[in-house]
């Protein structure tokens, strides 16, 4: 289970494994780990068994086969697949099943790749700790008492045990970067626009963006090598030509200044956290890499623009929850609007409710101005920040989240301690950058610490190669969970 | 915010909250909005609203018919369905 996906590409072309061996193996490990790790919702065994037999059939006949032949993929919940439930982690969406592939979906399955299951999140992605599931909790393979952080905590978790060698994610305020520098895993969010959103069901579209994640930067960059590019069907998704991501991954970025932002280590950062990300920096010095301090003044503002900017977009999207087209409907009701708001009030869950009346209340007459409107002008300074940072700065680099993973219930009653966490991850959606969290150490308890590089608007290709430069002579992400 | 602020907002948004949903949904949402309070600080004087990271505004498309989801497909998930409709209680006496 500790192969990459180089490794799984490499013995099915010599013809020492095959599709169906692979993918059997992987779910012989999600059966053996799940009932422990609970990182999966859903598990096709039939339909993954036959997207590998027809892989092993194709190379049989000496076709040409895609990029992530016989590759597993495990998939978080809130992206469509057609003929499988897709629940994000809702009641409301409980007997779902969506109609149509999302668009990384069409791209998997053009690269042969097999979808081996749908993974836990956060309640519609919204949390940052796959706590808000209404279906269970998944547990950090690292330390099961420990939450893996989320959104994307199902998908991160699933790498992080060996259930699966790739997954996808989404980030919206740092849901694939946060989850996977707890786990111990790469996950990265591309540029906004990069990845096309066909098919993901929304959350905050200004700043939702789907990712990849596995357990070393090459495997990710082949993943997101097949997600990314235009696609007409998202008015958002660039349409920019995608760079051979693995071409020149083992090159050196040089030279290379690293911008270190003041406010990202300022109060409330964890001890041991700071000193694995300042050994993380050395470690970029000693290649030649000069380190810069920077300033990103409106860090601070972060979490509170976001927050009234993804919930009024989420009060929107969610209002699509009304009984009638899709979803939970309630039993009993008096008329049209009493339905919809039994089936809503019925369907949803805490943290759901909070951020919808959060974003409603934010958009409501009287103080769209005072927050809406406010928070999306702080947002202009936050990535006039960025914009700045990045005039003398290849990249930046700070902790993926303030401390390692926290225990479960830790954050239960306290939506804003919970919200807190994404300090440092929330700013790259607010701005559209692109940005990658690394395992850069651990904890004197063995929990993993995630280093974060942010870049310039489309610069992924840079950022892996500076993450692979930390990778190549560092080996945390080859420790693997007992 | 009050209880009473709390019900209006519920139902702008269209959402049942029960009465034993009401002290915590009001504890924390004036806790989370005290904490947003801090955004009045900033001087936002004369900076543009940022809806969008990148700017992109009005992307075309030649506008060709392309095959959409037959109607069994696009009711399959309605929780009720009259015939090639979706069914909702009457609106009209």
């Amino acid at each position: 289970m500790d192969a990459t996906v180089r490794d799984l590409l490499d013995s099915q072309a010599r013809g020492a494994s095959n599709a169906e061996a692979i993918t059997a193996s992987y779910l012989d490990k999600i059966r053996q780990t799940d009932g422990r790790i609970r990182a999966f919702l859903h598990v096709n065994e039939e339909n993954a068994r036959r997207q590998a037999g027809a892989v092993d059939a194709k190379r049989k006949k000496g076709e040409k086969v895609g990029a992530l032949a016989g590759v597993p993929v495990a998939i978080k919940d809130v992206l469509c697949i057609a003929g499988q439930p897709a629940t994000c982690g809702s009641k409301i969406l409980q007997n779902f099943v969506p109609p149509y592939d999302a668009h990384v979906i069409t791209r998997l399955k053009e690269a042969d790749a097999v979808l081996i299951g749908k993974t836990n999140l956060d309640e519609f992605a919204m949390g940052s700790s796959t706590e808000n599931s209404a279906y269970q909790i998944t547990r950090n393979p690292w330390d099961v008492e420990r939450i893996p952080g989320g959104s994307s905590g199902g998908s991160a978790a699933a790498v992080a045990a060996g259930q699966t060698p790739l997954a996808l994610g989404t980030d919206t305020g740092g849901s694939v970067r946060q989850p996977a520098g707890l786990c111990g895993v790469v996950g990265m969010k591309p540029t906004y626009g990069r990845v096309s959103r066909f098919g993901l069901i929304a959350y905050g579209s200004s700043l939702d963006q789907i990712g990849p994640v596995g357990r070393c930067v090459e495997d990710v960059a082949r993943l997101l090598q097949v997600i990314a590019g235009h696609d007409p069907r998202d008015s958002t998704c660039i349409a920019k030509p995608v760079p051979p991501y693995t071409q020149a991954l083992d090159e050196s970025v040089r030279p290379l200044t690293i911008g270190v932002p003041r406010e990202y280590f300022a109060d409330g950062l964890d001890a041991e956290v700071k000193a694995a990300v300042q050994q993380a920096l050395k470690v970029y010095e000693e290649q030649g890499a000069t380190l810069k301090d920077v300033t990103l003044p409106h860090t601070a503002y972060a979490v509170a623009a976001y927050y009234l900017v993804a919930t009024a977009e989420a009060s929107s999207n969610l209002a699509r929850y009304d009984g009638v087209h899709f979803g939970h409907r309630a039993a009993t009701f008096d008329n049209l609007i009493d339905m919809v708001s039994k089936s809503r009030g019925e369907g949803f869950g805490k943290e759901v409710k909070r951020r919808i009346m959060l974003g409603t209340y934010a958009l409501s007459s009287g103080y769209i101005d005072a927050y809406y409107l406010k928070a999306l002008k702080v947002r202009r300074l936050i990535k006039n920040d960025f914009d700045e940072a990045f005039k003398s700065c290849d990249v930046v680099m700070g902790p993926t989240s303030p401390t390692a993973a926290f225990k479960i219930g830790e954050k239960a009653d306290d939506p804003l301690a919970m919200y807190l966490s994404d300090i440092y991850t929330i700013s790259a959606n607010l701005a559209g950058i692109p940005g990658i969290s690394i395992p850069c150490g651990f904890t004197k308890t063995n929990l993993p610490i995630g280093l974060q590089i942010l870049g310039g608007h489309f610069e992924e290709e840079k950022l892996l190669r500076v993450a692979r430069m930390h990778e190549k002579v560092t080996e945390w992400h080859r420790r693997r969970p007992g | 915010m009050s209880p009473e602020d709390v019900r209006w907002v519920a139902h702008l948004a269209r959402l049942e909250l029960h009465d034993d949903e009401l002290p915590a949904m009001t504890r924390h949402l004036t806790s989370i909005i005290d904490y947003v309070n801090q955004l009045q600080k900033v001087n936002t004087e004369g900076i543009e609203p940022l809806a969008h990271a990148l700017d992109v505004h009005s992307v075309f498309r030649d506008d060709v018919p392309s095959p959409s989801l037959s109607v069994d497909a696009a009711l399959a998930n309605a929780p009720a369905r009259n015939g090639d409709f979706y069914a909702v209680p009457a609106v009209l006496e």
